[in-house]
Formats: C-alpha cells, structure tokens, sequence
C-alpha cells in the first residue's frame, strides 16, 4: 500500500531536495522504516536510539497528530498522507 | 555583537545566526549563544543600560542583533518600529494582604503598544528579520501576538500575514485587522494553525515568520522581562515568578534573562523558584508535571483562556525542567478561577487583565492557599495581556445601577452605601 509522505525543509537535505516521497506501509512505524531505508541518514536524524521517535518531531496523519491516534502503531490506510514536522514552532 | 551563533538545545550542534530554528541532526530547538567574555564590568553595563531607551533596546547588549538596535543611526534598520517593553512593576500590597503573602509585586505587560508582551518579541524578531533582508512578516496567533505582528509592520511599513484560529475573541481579530494586514481565519485550533504555518514557512521561504523561523531571535525578546523586573527590583532578584504558560517560551527565557545576567554578575542571589500557569483546559504542562513526567502529551484546548490555548507546547519539556529544577511547579486552574482571578487583580491593583493573567493570579492564590509560598517570599507576578482583549470572560460579573436622572431615583437605588 502506498503511502504519500511530506517531508519537512529541515530533511531534504537527505532526500535529495524531495519534499515528497511514495512509501509502503500499514502502520505509522512500518512507513516510517519504509523512508529511512528509502533515504539514508534520516532515521538517526529524527529517531532515537531505542527507536522511538525524537521528541521534537511531530508526525500527522491525514492532519492528525499521531498521538491523538495510536502513536506510531497508527495504521494509515492506502493512499493516505503522513506529514512530519519540527515541534519547536509556535508560541 | 555578543550574540556570536545559534545552538542546539538538545545536541549542541551550532549553526550560523541565519533564520534557522530547527536542528537538522536531531530536530531540536535552536537557541541564540552569546559571547560576553570581552564585556565591560559589571557597573559600565549597568550605566549603559540605565541610560538607554525605555524600551527593550536598553538592554542591545543581550538581545541577538548584528546592527544594534534600531532606530535613526542604524543604516540597517532606520524605523524604530513599536517601543516595546518597560512596563511598571507595581508593588501588590493589597493582593498581597488577600493572600496572606507579604510582597507580591505585578508586571504589567498589558501596558505595551498593543497591549500584551508579544510586542517584546515581535520588536527583536522583526528587527533581525529586517537585518537578514526579508521584507514580509507573519506568524500563526493565539490571538496576541497577531495583534502585536500586524501593528509592528504597519509601523515599518512592511507587507503581514497572520494566521489565526477562527474562534478567537472578536477584540483580538478587531484589534489585529485594523492594522490591515492579511488576516486569515483558519477552521481549526491553534496547534493546526502552527501546523498549517509551519508547512506554509517552508514553501514561503522568503517570509519572515516571527514564531517559526525567526524563533530563537524572537523568543530571546522575551528575556527582557526578567530584565526589567530585576532592575526595577533596584537590581535584585525576586524569590519566585508566576508565568502563564501557551508554548513555555516566556517561561523559559524569563528564567534564561535571570541566569545570564547572575552568570554575568549583574545581579547577585540565586535563581528564583519558576512557577507555571495553566488552564485546566488546555494543561499539557500541567499534566506532565503532576505524573512526573519529562514530556507533554498533546491535548485539545477548551478554556477560555485562548491565549493559553496551545494543546501541544513546542517548549513543554523545557518548562518541566525548569519548574522542577528552580523548586517551583507547574498548576492549572479552572474557567471560573481565572474570572475569580481577573476580577481580584482588578479591585486590588487597579489593574484589568485578559484572562491568562487571571490564570496567573489564580495560580498565585492556590500556590499561598496551599501554602506553598513562604509568607516572606518575595513574588512577581507576570501579567501579559490587557483585559479589554477578553471582555466575554468578566461579562455578567457585576450589575450597574440604572436609574432616572434624578436625586431621589440615586438615593432610592444606590443611597450612600459604599461597595
């Protein structure tokens, strides 16, 4: 199942300028490892060492942030769209 | 200048002062780093901020501009814009009493020109925005700090967007479109409000704004509070301060502003306790703080405290730190304290605050309820908006007397009884 995913201005320098990229998966973290393998070097930039997400990285899906849904065990249906994003604007 | 470069709070990683606020090793928060090593002594400092502007460019020295401040002599940034910032520090006998405290002193940020502290950090950010060459300003809004943007760029005279959630106070939207920026009312909370400009700074990259990429410029104005109370003190430091807390940023600069200039040894004492204010409606701080926890879970605003109204606090981590660290806390309080506590700032001070200082105030009175404050502490409370922002939230608390105009329709309804 593809899955659009929006990457935020602070990792295309990892993508290689893309500010989009197609990804399978049928949860949050199943896609989530789908983009790191896709484009390396990103999973130390916005994962921690036990895997988890850093804890200013904001994941939405469809919108949502994820940690009104069921984390990354969220499961994103086909076609759906994942959007990341730095936490630390606003105030 | 001594602001030298930007920094990672949590990496350490350094990037040049650039409109950046983002990591890209580790997406942590940047923060402007000064260098002080070859400044003056501690009295040269003191008598060149005494004899500076009543405003916040008094204190040029700890604020991040390449050019100085601006005004005049600065080629960079001629039009001073809005003078931000030297509000009175009032002394609160009377609140103080009713407390049963012994010195409560009130910082009364309502009086800035758009009447909430945002005009602090509107002022740095949109100074450094001018010197890093942009020529659009924006931000997404609570409601205050649109007020503060759209009024700073139609002093310099440069183009706005402000982003606002569509259920804010009528006196806020009013207060901010007269200005005639480009307000745009978004079908949705704050935190999808900072979501939607988030993605917008990116593609918009030549905007300046002042909440996201130009935050760590913007967020250091927020030191001049701490600033301004201690000189106003007779440089001495308060025991503890009342914050209210939206994204933490205040919070956490008020405490920064204390800490460099102890570290500078322009004030002498130790690090006042930081105690944080919420509402009970939208308590992600508050919250993480009672279940021991380092980090917030999001939440979805109900208050109406709308200035407050950020469910996912982008310093939230930093504010648990600091509540923990400094032997202060973190506590919410519900709708009717807040009104309890607009009403009892305003017949004890005189003072008429918008409703997250009726959060402070009711923090305050629960804190000294609880007996949390030593009756010889010395407190200062951080008052940041102006009353007549949020008129709904004391609506219906007092009845006038309507009568006749007559002398016996006065005597019969109102007499020589005094409240």
């Amino acid at each position: 199942m593809a899955v659009t995913v929006r990457i935020p201005a602070q990792l295309r320098p990892v993508t290689g300028g893309e500010s989009v990229a197609s990804v399978e998966g049928a949860t949050v973290a199943e896609v989530l490892d789908g983009l790191f393998d896709q484009f390396a070097g990103l999973r130390e930039r916005i994962a921690d060492e036990q895997g988890g997400l850093r804890r200013f990285v904001n994941v939405y899906l469809a919108g949502e942030d994820i940690r009104f849904l069921d984390g990354v065990a969220t499961s994103v249906p086909d076609g759906a769209e994942l959007t990341i994003l730095p936490a630390v604007a606003g105030g | 200048m001594a602001a030298e470069k930007l920094r990672c709070k949590e990496c350490g990683t350094e990037y040049p002062l650039e409109a950046l606020y983002v990591c890209e090793r580790c997406f942590g928060p940047l923060e402007v780093r000064y260098d002080h090593g070859a400044a003056d002594d501690v009295a040269t400092v003191r008598r060149r901020i005494q004899g500076g502007p009543q405003d916040v460019w008094r204190y040029a020295d700890f604020l991040p501009l390449a050019g100085g401040p601006p005004g005049p002599s600065n080629h960079l940034a001629s039009r001073a814009g809005l003078p931000a910032g030297w509000t009175p520090l009032i002394n609160a006998d009377r609140l103080a009493e009713r407390l049963g405290l012994r010195e409560v002193w009130v910082k009364n940020d309502a009086a800035n020109p758009t009447h909430s502290f945002k005009d602090r950090v509107v002022a740095v950010a949109s100074a450094r925005a001018r010197e890093l060459g942009f020529a659009v300003l924006a931000c997404a809004s609570t409601g205050n700090l649109g007020n503060a943007v759209a009024a700073q760029a139609a002093a310099l005279g440069l183009p706005s967007y402000v982003f606002i959630p569509a259920d804010l106070e009528e006196q806020k939207i009013l207060g901010t479109g007269v200005y005639g920026t480009n307000l745009v009312s978004v079908r949705g909370n704050y935190d999808e409000v900072n979501r939607l400009c988030t993605e917008l700074s990116a593609e918009h990259d030549d905007w300046a704004f002042v909440n996201i990429n130009m935050r760590p410029y913007y967020s250091e104005g927020s030191k001049t509070v701490a600033f301004e109370i201690v000189e106003q003190l007779g440089w001495e430091l308060p025991d503890r301060c009342i914050v209210p807390v939206a994204s933490g940023s205040l919070f956490t600069k008020i405490h920064r502003g204390f800490a460099e200039w102890i570290e500078l040894g322009l004030v002498e004492g130790r690090l006042p306790a930081m105690n944080a204010a919420q509402a009970s409606g939208c308590a992600p701080v508050a919250n993480a703080f009672a279940a021991g926890q380092d980090f917030c879970q999001p939440v979805r605003p109900d208050t109406i405290a709308k200035s407050l109204a950020i469910g996912n606090p982008a310093d939230g981590p930093y504010v648990l730190d600091l509540a923990r660290r400094t032997g202060g806390g973190v506590d919410a309080v519900s709708d009717d304290q807040i009104r309890e506590g607009i009403g009892l700032l305003a017949e004890t001070t005189g003072i008429f605050t918008e409703t997250a200082g009726g959060v402070s105030v009711a923090v305050l009175a629960d804190l000294a309820r609880r007996g949390d404050i030593d009756p010889d502490e010395r407190v200062v409370l951080v008052i940041t908006g102006d009353g007549l922002k949020t008129l709904d939230a004391v609506r219906g608390s007092f009845e006038a007397h309507e009568i006749d105009p007559t002398l016996e329709a006065f005597e019969a309804a109102v007499g020589s009884a005094v409240a």
